[in-house]
């Protein structure tokens, strides 16, 4: 089973390098994280990760969905699904070994940013503990929306469309802890606890929370199902 | 070494095939043969569990690809009718990638391809990248794919269609250099193919199958004699007549055409060892009646096909043959 999951990520690794895709996407990225961290470290005066932390999320939202388009899309398009769903690999080693990839990919962007911090422990004293935990809030909400965006790309073969639907799915899951104000009350309460944003904010304030962890990991985990469910449905149709 | 029971895929509303059964042995290529859009493509999913059937049963080399797909999937090579290929790999990532999957040991890996890669002739592109390949060696790199692992089985899908002859005879080489190593299904819709690779053939029309036999004794069974294809000048309903009242006519039609010759072309279906044609021209220089072409053919596999889909057809009630047929009839009616 590792074997398996581990051909499929290698190939989803190596593909979104040898495309332009994933270095678009990474400097894109970066070039955003540089803007934003110099405005903030030249506005603040602080020696401070929070803003950054705060603003990379979002960009991520916009840029998750086109790191995921290709996965499941383009396998359709080329009919080389007819060959993984014809070869001893099961659905779900396809799935995770394809949402590994894409997530690898993720951090590499993570470690890239890393020379952020290393600046301000050159020119500063900034809270190590903070730092971590928003890294590690970043790192479960990029996989997160990934794995929304390798949903929708189950579901289209046009990976335009598949980009858009994830995109169109990322931003709902945002907007909905504004209808949770909105609504307020116990029902508000419960909407605004579904917010992948709202459970972010905890890990760059340094507050651990498990139940926060086991959200990002069961939220993965559901999509991951639901790919598989759609891929495996596909089949019967 | 594979077997289908009752196999029933539906598409929603629409059919796909319908209680299909054959088995093919060991060792044996079998040629599954029907026109476009007869189920071919859909039956060899279902087999390679692409599609599980919504009734009946595959097993390959006795593991059922449903219940035991992972075994059953180890057993089979499989070229789908689109070669299955990462443009953005080279051949080699591409096999390699094949390799992983099929678990062959990285300790023969290389080998192994590179075994593969020199029989199919791919090594000139072995490090070329699969974009820029033309359609033929898409599709050798494609059957090198199913190769790799050397499963028992191998299923392919058209595997010529779109290629140009030269192309073509390369690949039937290759298949016929399988024979014995591999047991083979081969879908076509093109008959002379399947007749010199396969040593049976199953035919699949509207998603029901028609036939399963040798190549030479579907030939012979529908052999009922020569055919005669003859143009009169004549009153039509008389010349059928009389053409009809010649010993050893077992079937008369009208070949529909519009192209302004004179006389009608007669398509006259012939008893077991008798020869018309003498008769015929004596017949019709008595009436005057003007013979102006006249030609005899032995049937080809090609028409006995033709003819297999035909006659099962009129029981199914269905597509293309019946509005052939019905075109022929139409065109005597109307003149008698």
């Amino acid at each position: 089973m590792m074997h398996n999951i581990a051909t499929i990520w290698r190939r989803e690794f190596s593909s979104l390098f040898r495309s332009t895709i994933a270095y678009v996407v990474i400097a894109a990225f970066l070039l955003l994280a540089g803007y934003i961290f110099s405005i903030a470290l030249f506005s603040t005066q602080l020696a401070d990760m929070s803003l950054l932390f705060g603003n990379l999320a979002v960009t991520f939202l916009f840029v998750a969905p086109l790191l995921t388009m290709r996965t499941l899309s383009e396998e359709r398009r080329l009919g080389t699904d007819e060959f993984l769903l014809t070869s001893p690999l099961t659905v779900p080693e396809i799935i995770v070994g394809k949402y590994l990839g894409v997530l690898s990919v993720w951090v590499v962007m993570l470690l890239l940013t890393g020379v952020y911090p290393l600046i301000l422990f050159i020119i500063g004293e900034p809270e190590g503990g903070l730092i971590f935990t928003g890294y590690l809030g970043l790192f479960l909400l990029g996989a997160a929306f990934l794995s929304v965006g390798l949903f929708a790309s189950s579901l289209s073969e046009n990976q335009i469309i598949a980009g858009v639907i994830g995109f169109g799915i990322l931003l709902g899951l945002w907007l909905i802890t504004w209808i949770g104000e909105a609504i307020g009350g116990g029902l508000g309460l419960f909407i605004q606890s579904l917010s992948l944003l709202g459970r972010y904010d905890a890990f760059i304030m340094g507050i651990l929370d498990t139940s926060d962890l086991l959200f990002y990991i069961s939220f993965v985990f559901v999509f991951l199902f639901f790919t598989v469910r759609t891929v495996d449905r596909r089949r019967w149709s | 070494m594979i077997k289908l029971e009752n196999v029933t895929k539906r598409y929603g509303a629409a059919r796909g095939v319908e209680d299909i059964s054959f088995e093919v042995g060991e060792g044996e290529i079998l040629g599954f043969l029907g026109p476009n859009g007869a189920g071919k493509t859909t039956t060899l999913r279902v087999i390679t569990g692409y599609h599980p059937a919504t009734s009946g049963r595959v097993t390959v080399n006795g593991y059922d690809i449903f219940e035991q797909a992972q075994e059953a999937k180890r057993q089979i090579g499989y070229l789908p009718e689109i070669p299955p290929l990462y443009h953005d790999a080279t051949v080699r990532e591409q096999l390699e990638f094949v390799a992983r999957v099929k678990r062959v040991p990285a300790s023969q890996r290389k080998q192994h391809l590179d075994n593969i890669a020199q029989r199919v002739g791919i090594t000139e592109v072995y490090h070329r990248l699969i974009r820029n390949l033309s359609k033929g060696y898409r599709q050798r790199v494609g059957l090198a794919q199913a190769l790799v692992g050397n499963p028992p089985v191998l299923i392919l899908d058209e595997p010529t269609i779109g290629l140009d002859p030269r192309q073509i005879i390369e690949i039937r080489q290759l298949l016929r250099d399988l024979k014995g190593e591999h047991t083979v299904i081969i879908s076509s819709h093109i008959l002379p193919e399947i007749s010199q690779l396969c040593q049976r053939v199953v035919i699949i029309n509207e998603g029901r199958l028609v036939a399963v036999d040798t190549p030479e004794a579907l030939s012979r069974r529908l052999r009922q004699g020569q055919r005669v294809l003859v143009r009169i000048d004549g009153p039509h309903k008389e010349v059928f007549a009389r053409l009809h009242d010649l010993p050893g006519v077992a079937e008369i039609s009208v070949v529909p055409e519009d192209d302004g010759q004179p006389g009608r072309l007669y398509d006259i279906q012939v008893q077991k060892d008798v020869d018309i044609r003498r008769d015929l021209s004596e017949a019709m220089a008595e009436a005057k009646w003007p013979i102006l072409e006249m030609k005899s053919h032995d049937m080809s596999l090609e028409d006995v096909f033709l003819q297999l889909v035909t006659e099962e057809d009129i029981g199914f009630d269905s597509g293309w043959t019946s509005s052939e047929t019905d075109a022929k009839e139409g065109g005597v009616s109307d003149d008698a």
